[in-house]
């Protein structure tokens, strides 16, 4: 009897809950039940995010740190590559002037330094007698003449620019064949003299190195003629070079080490004992 | 001793400097002397007393690195110390004063006998040149950086000089 009791009141709650007549009466019910665990899983989250974020922030951190080295460390990379490129450029194009001149021998070397004093228009080399130079062997890049070493030590060299003011070439104006001295000046800039007036040199002609006096090889190059100074009363006129070589911007050179410099001292009057 | 003997690092490190570094960056064609700036500084410390030894050490460290005769830096870096002396007893309550007043007279000295010996040597060049591009651009320079040499070195003789406190 209970039993059939009970089976009817479930089935009439079924029949009403599928009518939708119970309805309002849970909405009343389970709203509060929402709400409270609404309110729990509300403060367990901020909770849960209170103990775990701290905890991500250091590793983010951390992580930023990693690759801001990192990042550090890949532009030093290219910056040394980058210098490392420019050295190779520069080899490589000394290695071509090597191999297209064979008559002599080279031995490369890096620009460290330049003279302290400022009227000496000297720079450093990384190469000295160690390595077989010695005084006066002419000094050149791909592009021409540099200078010549005018002091050695075991490990490093002196070398006098063209540009210095107590350099003297001798050189050969290629056009008009003719003959003239190469000067260095405290400007830097490089000066032709001792051309004779009957001579008709132009601006754009090839300087080159003419051998004589024995100090530099014949036919490097030197540069081109930029400004001619010609003055009627004067007994010779000049003109000012444009250097193939930028003295400022040297990195490596080359020095040729088969050449032997002849000193001409005691044959110059007056210097005989 | 000690402070002739820190002498020999510092110029030998000073001069790497000078060579590699500040002589690649003129203006004009003149460039500063961290020797002559740091010799007139120490020289110019009351309680110094080895300033002649740091002339002479400073020039030979110098001549070495430079086609210059070895005889022009000695004598320059002496003949700035001697007035930086001179100087300090002068007027020794302003010390900056003499800084700059020893380093625009010593550059002068140094740059007058480069000047003179290389003319000696038979090197010809206009002395209005050398002046116009040489020295005035170096005097400039020099001044410039008188005043953070002039504290380096400041610290570095207090630290090798220290006062002595009587109790």
């Amino acid at each position: 009897m209970r039993t059939i009791a009970l089976s009817l009141v479930v089935v009439g709650l079924l029949v009403l809950s599928l009518g939708g007549y119970l309805n309002p009466l849970l909405r009343v019910t389970t709203n509060p039940l929402v709400s409270i665990q609404s309110w729990i899983s509300i403060r367990y989250m901020a909770l849960y995010e209170f103990l775990t974020v701290p905890r991500d922030v250091a590793s983010l951190r951390q992580r930023n740190a990693e690759l801001e080295a990192e990042n550090s460390q890949l532009q030093a990379q290219v910056i040394e590559l980058n210098q490392q490129l420019r050295e190779a450029q520069i080899l490589y194009a000394l290695t071509g002037f090597m191999r297209n001149n064979p008559q002599n021998q080279y031995i490369a070397a890096s620009v460290i330094g330049r003279d302290t004093n400022p009227f000496m228009n000297h720079i450093w080399i990384d190469h000295g007698s160690d390595q077989g130079l010695r005084r006066g062997m002419p000094v050149v890049t791909e592009k021409g003449l540099v200078g010549r070493i005018s002091a050695v030590s075991a490990g490093a060299s002196s070398v006098q620019l063209i540009a210095d003011p107590g350099s003297a070439v001798n050189v050969l104006l290629q056009s008009s064949e003719t003959e003239a001295i190469l000067t260095g000046s405290l400007t830097g800039d490089v000066l032709l003299d001792m051309v004779p007036q009957d001579v008709t040199i132009q601006a754009g002609e090839l300087v080159l190195t003419s051998g004589l006096g024995g100090t530099y090889p014949a036919n490097l190059v030197i540069g081109q003629i930029m400004n001619v100074r010609k003055q009627p009363n004067d007994l010779f006129q000049g003109a000012t070079i444009q250097p193939v070589v930028d003295f400022s911007a040297l990195q490596a050179v080359l020095v040729i080490t088969n050449f032997q410099p002849l000193d001409i001292t005691p044959l110059i009057p007056g210097q005989t004992p | 001793m000690i402070s002739t003997l820190i002498s020999i690092p510092l110029f030998a490190l000073l001069v790497m400097v000078q060579s590699a570094i500040v002589s690649r960056l003129p203006l004009l064609r003149g460039f500063p002397d961290l020797i002559l700036l740091t010799m007139i500084a120490w020289a110019l410390h009351e309680r110094v007393t080895t300033s002649w030894q740091w002339g002479i050490l400073g020039g030979i460290i110098a001549g070495y690195m430079s086609a210059i005769p070895i005889v022009v830096p000695i004598a320059g870096y002496l003949g700035a110390i001697a007035m930086a002396r001179v100087f300090q007893h002068r007027i020794w309550k302003t010390p900056l004063l003499a800084m700059f007043l020893t380093t625009f007279l010593a550059t002068l000295f140094y740059h007058g006998l480069t000047i003179g010996a290389l003319q000696f040597a038979g090197t010809r060049f206009s002395i209005e040149q050398a002046v116009n591009l040489i020295t005035l651009p170096s005097i400039l320079l020099n001044l410039a950086l008188a005043l953070p040499v002039y504290g380096l070195v400041k610290e570095l003789a207090d630290w090798l000089y220290p006062v002595k406190i009587e109790l």
